[in-house]
């Protein structure tokens, strides 16, 4: 790891003074301090916005909102008994990330700031048009199979291994950034950008940006009956996902009256499905509509190697989530969050013939 | 480790069990480890924990490329960083008194010590940067920013050209053959051929390879984990051109080994070499990515068995061949064959091996090497059969139970493979398993299946010796120069030990994990506790007797003139055998003869007699349980039951824990694991805890280890088998089995992954 400067700063105001260019913002530290270490990153110095007051609250809003502070733990947001009744698939989601240490240290704004898991952004000696823009990409041609099925460029097929944010855009999230030119806001669907010729760019955050917030308008409670995180990983925790989706339904006299999707692991984004959602308003939610619905949702879907059958199961886990939307959200948080399996391994030995 | 250890010296073991042992005062209880509290409070001191005064730290920099030279390093800038004291090249490097490749000894394999530029491997060293802190040493390794001439690499089965090794494993011919394959594949009424593919897999012990290195003159003092204390101290002797005698090294606590400390390796060799360059101790931890490749692997595999049968279900033949890999530069050749040899009957058996060689490190011992991968294979193919003949995969098994070891025709020395079958299938429920696959679902509607393999490793003996002294206060000490593992030495020794002093475990020191001590060969081959348990049991023998010549001779003893009759040892007394009403106090017999203490030598070996005669292997028999999601294809693996017979139990709760954890290794081989190689430039891609998987606690389902007793009068006088590597075998297959009897999808590539279920 290189030498740096250290900075603990008491204010947005101060972090944002502190910032010089090849800094970077330090909060919970478990993906930059990882890329630190593997020579990654090499930032000249590092502004520590932990101790901050006011960032860390779940604040829930005089219009049915609820606002996120930049540096709440991935654990707290998911055990908030306000966040997982009202918000169920965020909660899922949170959980079916890292580990019950990391989520402990991760925070609200680090996990939408966290790179991708391509194994040649990890490899120093590979070629990495993120690492170093124009130098190629090795990962085409390489080992492919958890690349990106969606929105990727001939430059780069990473993903975003975010979970917490796919259903976050399906909520309509929004991220709420200081600078030294004040406040904005951003969709969090638009907060991640696809990599087209500049994959060195993941988000819109400009230069000596952070974020403060990430903000659930009032109408992301109108999904709390129907909501779903569902993620098809390789073993039961501590792996980013294959393919997940956030599926969410607003039912009225039996139909779709509204639907929301996004997917994690096909893109270099979370990847809302606009026209997909679209096509199933009106509909009786069944089979039928998820099939579709799902279709419709990787219509735009190429592989970008050896990983096709991401597609056919990103397919499949869309109508999956789906079908367990409409089934209800369940009384409490499942003991294996977002997971295929309902259930921890148990078993009665007693099993029904097909 | 190894499935035959070549023995230079053929000496026979005398007999059996001595009368004076009462198994069970200590052996056969479930004592805790006595190691444990220190384990769990951070106290026991790992190798990588010293920090003797004026200490360094050193970090290696490895290749990125897989095949061809150094050209250059920025040594400058990596000198230029503060804290940085040296930097270690070929160029500085001190000169060894023996070239690393120049091998020749059994177990002991070439090196990449810095002493030329070539690269042979990803993640070789090329160069160690020595600092004060190790972060500066870290970063000063970075700063070197090599450029190398690579040359083209291949890192895969299908990139290189075959060949047939002269042998494989430890001395093992590559292609042995009873019988007429071809006639009985020819005459079989059923038959199957299939080729299947495991993944390469590196060892990484929670402790990765470390070394703390002090030099005083020509004399060597290390902390370094080993488990084979005295194979380490020749090895570094050899190279450095000093006495092994002048090698001390501390080994009290592995955390881990699984085979990859059998040997020593190029980082802890390039420690102490650091340490002699800079004139101070040096400490040097290989970091996790270098995991992988200088400290061994278990090498792919690609399997193709063909099998027949008759109508009635019995094997008329079984061929078994291999491909596999060693490195470009040195020979290791996994196995897998070998396993064939001795589970199934059949008039015509073949195994043949073929291999490539590969731009990786050396293969090496690893958990089960040749009878983890061969197992996986044969324990599917055998199922396939089964299912070929209609027949329920047991009873396929048990009609062709092996009573004699199918290729030497020899009777086993006990084998109680019958009742693991039954035991484990009872308590699994084997016995409602319908034959067909896809025809279980659970209450959740996901797809179930049950499948099983047969586990077993051959039961080995090494060589060892130890040391049993009495002191005159009563107590006891056992002394050898053991390894513990994790597999529990620190705890199974002490009650050999107390049981053949005749005290309570309590009462006995023991001292284990230093190379002063009585060697006591290596932990490797299941075969530790066999081995150095017998030579404790000896040595405390020989301890007890020379006790019993001073009191039975001496007219002031209540057991003078016992001689012919015999003494019992039992509770710091000895006993007249004849008459156990007669006894006296261990002190008081060391008193009366002026002696503070009483010590005698012990050792084992191998039986020769008994090797020409019988064929040694543990058994067992693994049932697995896995749950499908029938869209989306994840696997977890729900119920585990093995059934284990492995002769005398030490301790049923270590030996417990070894079987969970060859069984948890299983699930990993079976799902898991797979180093990634990039084909273009041979690295490995995954070289981390986050994508070379392993499975997570939430991954390992309720597991149920049964003991099955066993006794064996023929493999040493403690009737000991291994434990430590027979639980991967037969699980993998289990789980394999599983997955087809859950979905009907035969997946011939490990790990299964999920895409293929889809």
């Amino acid at each position: 790891m290189n030498r740096f400067d250290y900075v603990r700063a008491a204010s947005v105001a101060e972090a944002v003074a502190a910032w010089v260019p090849g800094a970077s913002f330090l909060a919970g530290g478990t993906n930059l301090l990882d890329l630190m270490k593997g020579d990654i990153v090499r930032p000249s110095r590092l502004i520590d916005i932990t101790r901050i007051p006011g960032l860390d609250s779940i604040e829930p809003l005089a219009d049915g909102g609820l606002r996120i502070g930049a540096l709440v733990r991935n654990s707290d947001l998911a055990r908030d008994r306000h966040v997982s009744g009202t918000y169920p698939a965020l909660a899922e989601a949170l959980l079916s990330g890292a580990s019950g240490q990391l989520r402990n240290a991760a925070t609200t704004a680090g996990n939408a700031m966290q790179r991708t898991r391509c194994a040649y952004f990890y490899d120093p000696a590979s070629a990495c048009n993120k690492r170093d823009p124009g130098a190629g990409c090795d990962a085409r041609g390489g080992d492919t199979r958890l690349h990106a099925v969606l929105g990727w460029s001939a430059h780069c097929i990473a993903t975003n291994p975010s979970d917490f944010c796919v259903p976050l855009a399906a909520l309509d999230a929004v991220v709420e950034i200081a600078g030294r030119s004040g406040t904005r806001e951003v969709a969090l669907e638009a907060f991640h950008t696809l990599p087209g010729d500049h994959p060195e760019t993941e988000t819109v955050l400009e230069e000596g940006e952070m974020i403060l917030a990430v903000r659930l308008p009032p109408e992301a409670a109108g999904f709390a009956a129907h909501s779903r995180y569902l993620k098809v990983r390789e073993r039961t925790s501590y792996a980013f996902a294959v393919v997940s989706a956030a599926a969410s339904l607003r039912l009225a006299q039996g139909r779709i009256a509204e639907a929301r999707l996004a997917l994690g692991g096909v893109a270099a984004k979370p990847w809302r499905a606009r026209e997909a959602e679209r096509l199933l308003i009106g509909r009786l939610p069944d089979a039928a509509a998820w099939t579709e619905c799902a279709a419709a949702a990787l219509s735009g879907a190429h592989p970008s190697g050896d990983n096709d059958f991401k597609i056919d199961l990103a397919r499949r886990l869309v109508a999956t989530a789906f079908a367990r939307a409409a089934a209800g959200t369940p009384d409490r948080l499942p003991a294996l969050p977002a997971s295929p399996f309902a259930v921890p391994v148990v078993s009665s030995g007693v099993h029904a013939f097909a | 480790m190894p499935d035959t250890i070549p023995t230079a010296l053929p000496a026979a073991l005398p007999a059996l069990a001595p009368g004076h042992v009462r198994h069970g005062s200590s052996i056969g209880q479930p004592l805790t480890r006595r190691d444990g509290a220190l384990k769990v409070t951070g106290a026991a001191r790992f190798a990588a924990d010293n920090h003797p005064p004026g200490m360094l730290h050193a970090v290696m920099a490895v290749a990125s490329i897989a095949h061809g030279r150094v050209q250059s390093l920025d040594i400058a800038a990596a000198r230029a960083h503060p804290g940085v004291v040296e930097v270690m090249t070929s160029s500085n490097a001190p000169k060894l008194a023996r070239h690393p490749d120049q091998t020749g000894q059994p177990f002991t394999y070439k090196l990449d010590l810095l002493q030329d530029d070539r690269v042979r491997y990803a993640n070789q060293p090329i160069a160690v940067v020595i600092a004060e802190t190790l972060e500066a040493a870290t970063e000063g390794a970075l700063l070197l920013r090599p450029t190398y001439a690579a040359e083209p690499s291949s890192t895969s089965l299908d990139q290189a050209e075959r060949f047939v090794p002269d042998t494989v494993g430890v001395g093992s011919p590559p292609n042995e053959t009873s019988g007429d394959v071809a006639a009985g594949l020819a005459d079989a009424d059923s038959r199957i051929e299939a080729t299947y593919d495991t993944a390469p897999q590196y060892h990484n012990a929670m402790e990765p390879h470390a070394v703390v290195a002090r030099w005083d003159g020509d004399r060597l003092f290390l902390d370094t984990p080993s488990q084979g204390l005295s194979m380490a101290q020749a090895r570094i002797a050899g190279l450095f051109g000093i006495d092994a005698a002048d090698i001390h090294i501390e080994s009290p606590f592995l955390g881990g080994g699984f085979g990859s400390k059998g040997a020593v390796w190029a980082p802890q060799v390039l420690g102490i070499m650091a340490a002699r360059l800079v004139g101070r101790p040096v400490k040097l931890v290989t970091r996790r990515e270098q995991m992988f490749g200088p400290v061994g692997h278990r090498a792919p595999t690609r399997q193709t068995l063909r099998l027949g049968a008759d109508r009635d279900g019995h094997l008329t033949a079984v061929d078994h061949h291999t491909l596999t890999a060693s490195s470009t530069f040195d020979d290791f050749f996994e196995p897998s064959g070998r396993v064939s040899h001795t589970l199934y009957e059949t008039p015509n058996l073949r195994t043949t091996h073929e291999a490539v060689r590969l731009d990786t490190g050396t293969p090496f011992f690893m958990r089960a090497p040749g009878e983890a991968s061969g197992s996986a294979a044969l324990e599917s193919a055998v199922d396939e059969l089964a299912e070929a003949c209609g027949m329920d995969p047991l009873a396929f098994r048990i009609a062709n139970y092996a009573e004699q070891e199918p290729k030497s025709g020899k009777p086993f020395t006990s084998k109680k493979l019958r009742d693991c079958y039954a035991r484990g299938a009872e308590r699994f429920g084997w016995a409602s398993r319908p034959l067909q696959p896809r025809t279980l679902r659970d209450e959740a509607g996901l797809l179930v299946g049950w499948g099983m393999g047969t586990a077993s490793f051959p039961a080995l003996m090494m060589q060892a010796t130890a040391r049993a002294t009495l002191h005159a206060d009563g107590t006891g000490l056992i002394e050898l120069g053991a390894h513990d593992m994790g597999q529990g030495a620190w705890t199974a020794f002490a009650q050999i030990g107390a049981d053949g002093l005749g005290l309570d475990a309590a009462a006995v020191e023991l001292r284990i994990g230093n190379s002063a001590l009585p060697n006591a060969g290596m932990a490797g081959g299941s075969a530790h506790t066999a081995t150095a348990g017998s030579a404790i049991h000896d040595a405390a023998t020989a301890a007890i007797r020379a006790l019993a010549d001073l009191a039975t001779g001496d007219e002031r003893s209540a057991l003078f003139g016992a001689g012919n009759q015999g003494v019992v040892a039992r509770d710091g007394r000895l006993h007249r055998k004849d008459d156990e009403q007669r006894s006296e106090r261990y002190a008081d017999i060391l008193a009366r003869a002026g002696r503070a203490s009483l010590s005698a030598d012990g050792k084992a070996a191998p039986n020769a007699a008994n090797q020409a005669q019988y064929a040694a292997h543990a058994h067992g028999a693994v049932f697995a349980e896995v749950k499908i999601h029938p869209t989306l294809g994840q696997i977890r693996v729900t119920r585990l039951v093995g059934a284990f017979a492995a002769g005398a139990i030490i301790n049923p709760r270590l030996v417990t824990s070894q079987y969970y954890g060859g069984m948890i290794w299983g699930v990993s081989f079976a799902l898991h694991e797979h180093a990634l190689h990039d084909p273009r430039t041979g690295r490995v891609m995954n070289a981390n805890f986050a994508e070379y998987r392993v499975p997570v606690n939430a991954d390992i389902p309720d597991m149920e280890a049964i003991l099955v007793e066993e006794d064996d009068p023929y493999v040493n006088a403690l009737g000991v088998k291994g434990v430590g590597e027979i639980g991967i075998t037969g699980t993998v297959g289990a789980i394999a089995n599983a997955v087809w009897h859950a979905t009907g999808i035969r997946v011939r590539r490990l790990p299964i992954t999920l895409e293929r279920l889809l």
